[in-house]
């Protein structure tokens, strides 16, 4: 193919984005039935490259459509049309253990999707492409505003959507590693007034070595609850990993938090009750010889909890629970039983009456970090436990097709759930105020 | 009656009887338009949702252009049955436009109450976005929408530029130019994009244009920086030059190169494509022009030959000039109309009906018959859309009918009538640009 003669035509739609947005990546002005390698790569915050690619034949008519046409193969195969994203993976080189997370959420994340000619698996970076296109991905929508929240020695970052409000609001509860703040700021791109809430390295932690007592969890629901941008009765939470831990233990014995929905990802409800912070570690730490180890010293975590205790002093009664609670499970999640314990949450709220509140989303092949859509999926990384305090390489499991599947659909299922509860539910047609003369 | 109107004139008797009292303080009305961020000619969808059924809302659009002016646009809506409205399906009842239009919130914007007369907006530095911000009020409004809280409101931006377009001032050769390239190595095929008689160099399309694939040079022709200093006009080896720049620029394909020509421009390029023995575009577009013009003349002559007719330029009542009476009827002197008989590539007409500013239809008509009498009328496509005035811009740009107006050439300032009506105007933008990046595409990229 002469292409001093020939332009080939790259196009992605859109270029600019939400991250949970899809796009359209087309090729056209090739000659058909030539044989094309279509690439993707990221340079992340920490400095390394990630890159996935995919190998198509052009149609015909001189194209390939990502969204239509089967990758023969590459980082992904078949018909994938956000592959070249969730299949990204650290370039050949790379230090291992790595997992990608955009710390800084007010600039986007830069993606460039080339083409190349033939079906090739290295070396992208060494020839010119075809051609490529800079696509921009943004966890904040224009008008998001980001603000720190240092009050009542609360360490947290708020985001509000665009607009007055008053907004609906979630409490981010991530997990047992340093705060991110991404997720809480797509939130809010989508609606919800959002509090990712550092509650294991806060200045008050570092200060006085001291883990946070419930009491910080009620002072911050009580900031969302005060904060003239929030309606106060329309406020949830969410937990991820450990996170879902508080979450639960809130739900089920606070009687100061009472969220209107909650949901829980990759979480279990096994942890002592009536027990501060640093007991809780202290009962995880006390299982950690169970912890296997598989061929590739990857640490399998989840071994320490199971069997799901029958000891109800060891576990939330989530009998006790009196909201919509979605729980969000992997299959495959190699680090916490969220399948097991999810199994024995529905059996708990079944006996006490409450199961109509439950619902669970299980996804098989699917590993514990369920993160927005189109993230890569990180099957194992380094990982320093907040409990522990050993950096270790920590297994979360997952296949990566299903796993990819997994946060696109309980993204949009999670997203449908907020909305049906923080929006839709509270709204009361004022049907006794309706005068109509007919 | 049918089902449609009987329930039409149902709602509309509820809104008039019933008495909805919304309590927002119970009630998250929740406001999304869809991409949030986009181009300028993408679409997007603006929904409503939560709000009770059956009641009145105004969607109102706003942006405060770069010299500070505030534009606005507003339509009237009852929520459905399920509590929402969505812009891209439900009818307006009134405001800036009617009835169903996706995009009207964009281009029915009008300068708010109390601007000065005569503006037109217009994005110079098109390395930022254009912001608007969408919100929804309670009831039929229109006006006084900033001075209340909306129940809702998202902020929407609208780029020029996509990511990885290159912007490149140009000065090289006494040029006074931008290159905009797209995204990528290249090379690309590239178009030189000539604006009209109020000069200046206005980027913003070829900006656009390189987002979508093509190498773009805005050339500033009748305010370039050697015509300001010498006080001459430049003449045709000035578009020759800028030409053999593109032609030798590494990251463009030599012989996929095009012209674009609005108003003014059109003459430079129909001249360019029927007698220059150097610029030989691939294909051209010619947007609301003539052919009109002394040929063999020099720039100026060519001012001063429209300056001799403008007795003949209309005032209507409002004291807007019609500026197209000075050039009609079409001359049937050879000397004084491009020979277009001698172009040789595809060549795109785009034509207002109601153009007032250029007797543009009677042109592209004399041109057609020149064309067929050369027997090169195959080459030629023209775009004729009723009711649309001058200024065809890129999508969704608000609809200019009348603004200020300092030509270059006559150095007169009046109100130009540009004409047009706005809903007919928008949907000519939007078809035009449409067909034009289609026929651009085809010559360009697919043909061999």
């Amino acid at each position: 193919m002469d292409v001093k003669h020939r332009a080939v035509k790259l196009s992605v739609h859109p270029s600019r984005g939400l991250v949970d947005d899809k796009f359209v990546i087309v090729v056209q002005s090739v000659p058909p039935g030539v044989q094309l390698t279509v690439h993707a790569f990221h340079r992340c915050e920490g400095g390394h490259g990630w890159e996935a690619f995919a190998h198509y034949v052009s149609d015909a008519g001189g194209s390939v459509n990502v969204s239509q046409h089967a990758s023969m193969g590459g980082t992904y195969s078949g018909v994938e049309q956000m592959g070249l994203l969730w299949s990204l993976r650290p370039v050949p080189g790379s230090k291992p253990g790595l997992r990608l997370k955009k710390m800084n959420v007010q600039t986007p994340m830069e993606f460039t999707i080339s083409v190349h000619l033939g079906y090739r698996t290295e070396g992208f970076m060494d020839q010119v492409a075809l051609a490529s296109q800079v696509v921009e991905r943004w966890y904040m929508a224009p008008g998001v505003r980001r603000i720190p929240v240092t009050k009542d020695k609360l360490s947290a970052t708020l985001f509000l959507p665009s607009g007055p409000g008053p907004f609906p609001a979630i409490l981010d509860l991530w997990g047992a590693s340093q705060l991110v703040e991404y997720r809480a700021a797509l939130l809010a791109s989508r609606g919800f007034a959002s509090l990712a809430l550092d509650y294991l390295t806060p200045k008050i932690t570092q200060d006085t070595s001291n883990t946070m007592e419930n009491s910080y969890f009620e002072k911050a629901f009580g900031f969302l609850q005060q904060h003239p941008q929030v309606l106060a009765n329309c406020i949830a939470m969410l937990g991820l990993s450990f996170g879902c831990s508080i979450t639960l233990r809130m739900l089920a014995y606070s009687d100061v938090v009472k969220p209107t929905c909650a949901v829980c990802i990759s979480g279990t409800h096994v942890q002592p009750i009536i027990a501060k912070q640093e007991d809780i570690f202290s009962f995880y730490k006390q299982y950690s010889d169970k912890i296997q180890v598989n061929e590739k010293n990857q640490k399998i975590m989840k071994m320490m909890l199971l069997p799901i205790t029958s000891d109800p002093t060891l576990k939330v009664d989530v009998g006790r629970v009196q909201c919509p609670l979605l729980l969000v499970v992997g299959e495959d999640d190699q680090n916490l039983p969220s399948s097991e314990s999810a199994v024995d949450m529905k059996e708990m709220m079944e006996r006490a009456g409450n199961s109509h509140l439950l619902t669970i989303l299980s996804f098989p092949d699917t590993g514990h970090l369920i993160e927005p859509p189109y993230s890569p999926h990180t099957e194992a990384s380094s990982f320093r436990s907040i409990i522990t305090q050993q950096k270790t390489t920590a297994l979360w499991g997952g296949q990566c097709v299903a796993h990819a599947y997994a946060q696109e659909d309980s993204w949009k299922k999670m997203l449908a759930f907020f909305h049906h509860h923080l929006y839709a539910a509270h709204y009361s047609p004022p049907a006794s105020r309706l005068t109509a003369k007919f | 009656m049918a089902f449609n109107v009987k329930m039409m004139v149902m709602k509309r008797w509820l809104c008039t009887y019933v008495q909805v009292s919304m309590d927002v303080k119970h009630c998250a009305v929740k406001l999304s338009v869809h991409p949030c961020r986009g181009l300028v000619d993408e679409k997007f969808v603006v929904v409503v949702q939560n709000v009770p059924p059956g009641i009145q809302l105004t969607v109102h659009a706003f942006h405060r252009c770069e010299d500070g002016h505030g534009w606005e646009a507003f339509a009237h809506y009852v929520s459905d049955a399920s509590g929402s409205v969505n812009v891209s399906r439900d009818a307006s009842l009134g405001g800036t436009y009617s009835g169903v239009e996706q995009m009207g919130l964009l281009w029915s914007l009008r300068p708010v109450p109390g601007s000065k007369p005569g503006l037109r907006m217009r994005k110079m530095n098109v390395q930022t976005p254009m912001e608007f911000t969408i919100s929804v009020h309670q009831g039929f409004r229109s006006e006084g929408f900033l001075d209340q809280v909306p129940l809702a409101s998202q902020v929407v931006e609208r780029w020029y530029m996509a990511p990885g377009v290159r912007r490149i001032p140009i000065t090289q050769d006494d040029l006074s130019a931008t290159l905009f390239l797209p995204s990528g190595p290249g090379p690309f095929p590239a178009i030189l994009d000539l604006w009209g008689g109020s000069g200046q160099l206005v980027e913003y399309r070829a900006a656009l244009l390189a987002s979508h694939g093509f190498a773009s040079l805005a050339l500033d022709y009748l305010t370039p920086k050697i015509t300001q200093e010498t006080g001459k006009m430049v003449d045709d080896s000035y578009f020759e030059k800028a030409f053999g720049f593109l032609q030798q620029y590494p990251q463009v394909l030599t012989g996929r190169i095009a012209m674009l020509g609005l108003s003014f421009g059109c003459s430079v390029t129909l001249r360019i494509a029927a007698y220059s023995l150097v610029v030989k575009p691939t294909c051209a577009v010619c947007i609301s022009g003539s052919h009109v013009q002394p040929i063999g003349a020099k720039q100026e002559d060519i001012f001063a030959f429209y300056d001799q007719y403008s007795d003949k330029i209309q005032v209507n009542e409002k004291n807007q000039a019609v500026m197209k009476m000075m050039l009609l009827p079409i001359t049937s002197d050879p000397t004084l109309k491009v020979d277009v008989g001698r172009v040789q590539c595809p060549l795109l007409l785009v034509v207002g009906e109601d153009d007032q500013n250029w007797p543009v239809l009677e042109s592209a008509q004399d041109m057609k018959e020149m064309m067929e009498r050369a027997g090169n009328s195959h080459l030629l496509t023209i775009l004729s859309y009723p009711d649309a005035g001058h200024l065809i811009e890129p999508p969704y740009a608000p609809h200019t009918q009348v603004s200020s107006f300092r030509s270059i050439g006559t150095r007169h300032k009046v109100t130009a009538l540009w004409g047009g009506r706005s809903v007919a105007h928008a949907y000519a933008q939007e078809d035009s640009w449409k067909k034009m990046l289609a026929f651009f595409r085809h010559n360009l990229y697919a043909a061999p």
